[in-house]
């Protein structure tokens, strides 16, 4: 008795499956990594591992936090990009927050910030850049303000309230952002005096108004500092964030700057071919050099 | 040299290399799928499976070889995701299957590879063990591509052949083009891709001890052999979460030029196969030209959109580098967000969601063109010969008289297989966009607004058009989430499939009517422009109002 057509099609289906799996899913794969065991490759294909002292310190691939256990920057190391996964290759993640991420949810004064729920804060992505950015600032010793950012290092937003919800007259303007008791980073907005945000306050009505403020259009801050990578594990950081960071270094470790700059240049990786990517400063190599002079 | 120049250049360089792909892959390609040999190989492959190489299909018979395939394959790639920690448990991840990767995942992520989406609902280095990625998830990687190939020659013989019933051998073609083309050219970029960095090993890597004392484990696995196939196929499903961003899928600027290229290379070439077989090579180059004008309009687009930074956080920062890696920087992640979306790949080097409000709203339109310019592998050629059916359609509708296409007859019946096919996916996207916003389930997006919004036409248009980037803030691993995009990708793989199939077997039948003088040359300028026109404009006409409300709100 001949097979009928529609089973032997899912019979071929169920051969061709297998057979493409050991041919596909095992020999192709095992092949792959038998001839990445080549000298030359197997550094590569085993995360490009960097060893002290024979012991592995870290992957010249993959960056790391410079910081102390409580999170601050350790000031004798250039400090790496912030990362939306803190550098853990175990859980990799971007911040995916928008362009007009602009206004923060605020805590519940009642409750405790620091305990293991938070306040059920949550900051927008403009008043990350802008805290990130004041803080890189005194730590470097530079002017960290920008655009659309307050003194305070939040996101210089207003909700405004019109008499006829998105024209007419200002009946009132809150900066959402700057929780009570904060001092409003403007005091009047069309002539109404500006409000502090207010927890539990309901603002949804009002019109969201970034100000821009008088801020220069280039911080002294460059943006890769203030901006979280898209592989939150960025091994780079650019070469005006290095250059940012060289005094600091040089003051601490007591070198001069000359022998800091060079070690910049040494581990800045130009663009390939000369055109593809951007320049880019290897932190966790130049950070070694540092370690390996002294 | 600028950002701008540079960037420009890496465009330039891309289009240089295709080019010469386009002639020498593309007749590659051509002599695998027309050539009567079988290797010894191969035969050996005929015979475990069971089949008669010799023995040509009618279309009925090829699309049931297709779904009956892919069904198995559903269905054992499902089996495999539920049953990986059985064998070859690394990473020995602490968390039991049932917490950590669900029935609702795994009926998600296996459609998802089997319709080559790649859409991802998890984490790759938190979920899946080495062995599913490169025994499962990697082996779809290159038969779902095979499949898409396989599909638009059988379109293409559609056109070619004269008074026939049979468009080829589904087995035949799937063998072929998985074994002569996408394996030997993954097994070489895969090679190249370690000697950039890409990681390669079957351990769990390095737990080590940081400059400052933390803790880090580098992670290890089959990275490169899945990195070539993923970009290769047009797949796009990265072994880690954060896709080709990672250092480990994608380590050097250099790297990421390569990726963007093999997943441009064999779209790009495919017309010139379609014009091989139908023996005019003019078609092809035709076809050629439709797909380059879209790619290169929307890569300028994207790059002007990304290195303007418009918006708000965009200017507090004066770039738009939230999302992107420094060695890319924005122009070369701006480039690799368009293409992958003009494909249909779906890795991503940097993170959409974060993009400027126009900058995110061409991946969207990329994909809502249908994947067409130059699409995913094969789907993209057969995508395309379907707009151009409309085409003169559209254009034997202006003059009064019944329009042609290489030599046959567009009817009604014919027509109404190319309609079918367009329609599908729009109604697919719009509806499932409805149901979200209508039952609650938008409420997991991670940005409020219109962005939050973009986020839930992001994920339709991704899963219906069978891309797999998204918009990622999202979250889309719940039940209902996982269920319907996975519905979406079902039916926008497969329905569209069947339709093409179905047209393919009625062009086949006809003859060749003769060209006369009433006859629209569809090699010339004119048309082109007009294939362009009617991508654009249908577009436009069905997705403006969802596209109104998400990112042109949010940009304009």
């Amino acid at each position: 008795m001949r097979t009928p057509r529609w089973i032997s099609q899912h019979l071929a289906a169920v051969r061709a499956l297998l057979l493409f799996t050991v041919l596909l899913g095992l020999l192709y794969p095992l092949a792959i990594t038998g001839v990445a065991r080549i000298p030359g490759l197997r550094d590569h294909a085993n995360g490009s591992l960097i060893e002290v002292n024979g012991q592995p310190v870290g992957s010249s691939l993959i960056g790391q936090s410079f910081t102390d256990a409580d999170g601050n920057p350790v000031p004798r190391y250039f400090q790496s990009r912030p990362s939306a996964s803190g550098y853990d290759p175990d859980a990799t993640a971007a911040s995916n927050l928008g362009p007009e991420s602009i206004e923060d949810t605020l805590g519940d004064p009642a409750l405790d910030p620091d305990s293991a729920d938070g306040d059920g804060s949550k900051q927008a992505l403009l008043t990350q850049v802008c805290a990130r950015s004041k803080a890189v600032g005194e730590l470097e010793g530079v002017d960290g303000s920008r655009p659309y950012c307050t003194a305070d290092g939040v996101g210089a937003v207003l909700r405004v309230f019109r008499t006829d919800g998105l024209t007419g007259k200002v009946t009132r303007a809150v900066s959402v952002n700057q929780a009570c008791p904060a001092t409003p980073f403007i005091a009047t907005y069309e002539g109404v005096t500006v409000e502090c945000g207010r927890f539990g306050e309901d603002y949804r009505k009002g019109v969201l108004v970034p100000v821009r403020g008088s801020a220069p259009e280039r911080s002294a801050v460059p943006a890769d500092a203030v901006t979280a990578s898209g592989s939150s594990l960025d091994p780079h950081i650019s070469v005006d964030y290095a250059n940012l960071q060289a005094k600091r270094v040089a003051t601490i470790r007591g070198v001069p700057l000359d022998r800091v700059n060079a070690l910049i240049d040494e581990h800045t990786d130009g663009r390939a071919l000369g055109f593809m990517g951007e320049p880019a400063v290897n932190v966790l190599t130049l950070n070694l050099a540092l370690d390996r002079m002294q | 040299m600028s950002t701008t120049t540079a960037g420009a250049i890496f465009v330039l360089s891309l289009i240089a290399a295709l080019a010469v792909a386009y002639r020498y892959l593309g007749d590659y390609m051509f002599r695998v799928v027309d050539g009567e040999r079988h290797s010894r190989v191969e035969r050996g492959v005929y015979r475990v499976l069971g089949v008669d190489p010799g023995a040509e299909q009618s279309w009925g018979v090829y699309a049931r070889s297709v779904l009956a395939f892919s069904l198995i394959s559903i269905l054992g790639l499902f089996a495999f995701l539920r049953l990986q920690d059985l064998i070859f448990k690394v990473p020995d991840f602490a968390t039991p299957i049932n917490e950590r990767v669900f029935p609702h995942l795994a009926w998600n992520t296996a459609v998802s590879f089997v319709t080559n989406t790649n859409w991802q609902a998890y984490s790759g280095e938190a979920a899946m063990t080495h062995f599913v990625q490169m025994a499962g998830l990697a082996v779809q990687n290159f038969v779902s591509a095979a499949v898409g190939i396989a599909v638009a020659v059988a379109l293409v013989r559609g056109f070619a052949r004269r008074k026939s019933e049979q468009l080829g051998n589904f087995w035949v073609d799937l063998t072929r083009i998985t074994l002569r083309i996408l394996l030997p050219l993954a097994v070489v970029a895969a090679v190249v891709l370690v000697a950039g960095g890409v990681v390669q090993n079957l351990t769990d890597g390095t737990t080590l001890s940081t400059l400052t004392g933390a803790q880090q484990h580098i992670t290890g696995g089959p990275v490169a052999s899945q990195e070539a196939i993923k970009e290769l196929g047009t797949n796009g499903g990265g072994f880690y979460n954060v896709n080709s961003a990672h250092p480990f899928e994608n380590p050097t600027a250099w790297t990421d030029w390569l990726e963007v290229f093999l997943l441009l290379v064999i779209p790009f070439s495919l017309p010139r196969v379609f014009g091989r077989m139908v023996k005019d090579n003019r078609q092809g180059y035709a076809i050629l030209a439709v797909m380059g004008i879209i790619a290169v309009a929307s890569i300028v687009l994207t790059n002007v959109f990304e290195l303007g930074h418009a918006g708000t956080v965009p200017q507090a920062l004066g770039a738009a580098l939230e999302g992107k890696d420094v060695r890319f920087g924005v122009s070369n992640s701006a480039t690799f967000a368009a293409a992958t979306t003009l494909t249909s790949t779906g890795a991503v080097n940097s993170f959409h969601d974060s993009y400027t409000a126009l900058g995110g709203m061409m991946p969207i339109v990329n994909m809502m063109l249908g994947e067409v310019a130059p699409g995913g592998v094969g789907s993209g050629l057969y995508g395309m010969l379907v707009i151009a059916v409309i085409t003169v359609f559209v254009a034997g509708l202006m003059v009064g008289r019944t329009p042609e296409y290489i030599g046959k007859k567009i009817g009604a019946r014919e027509i109404k297989f190319a309609s079918m096919y367009f329609l599908i996916t729009p109604a697919l996207v719009l509806i499932g966009v409805a149901a979200a916003m209508a039952t609650g389930n938008w409420q997991t997006q991670a940005n409020v607004g219109p962005h939050g919004f973009s986020e839930v036409v992001y994920a339709f248009t991704s899963a219906a058009n069978n891309n797999g980037s998204a918009f990622a803030g999202i979250t889309v691993n719940t039940p209902w989430w996982d269920t319907a995009l996975g519905l979406a990708m079902l039916l926008g793989r497969f329905l569209p499939l069947i339709f093409v199939l179905g047209l393919a077997g009625s062009l086949a039948r006809q003859k060749a009517v003769p060209a006369s003088a009433g006859t629209l040359p569809t090699h010339r300028p004119l048309f082109v422009g007009m294939v362009v026109g009617v991508v654009v404009i249908l577009v436009a006409l069905t997705f403006l109002p969802a596209l109104a409300l998400g990112p042109l709100a949010e940009g304009l």
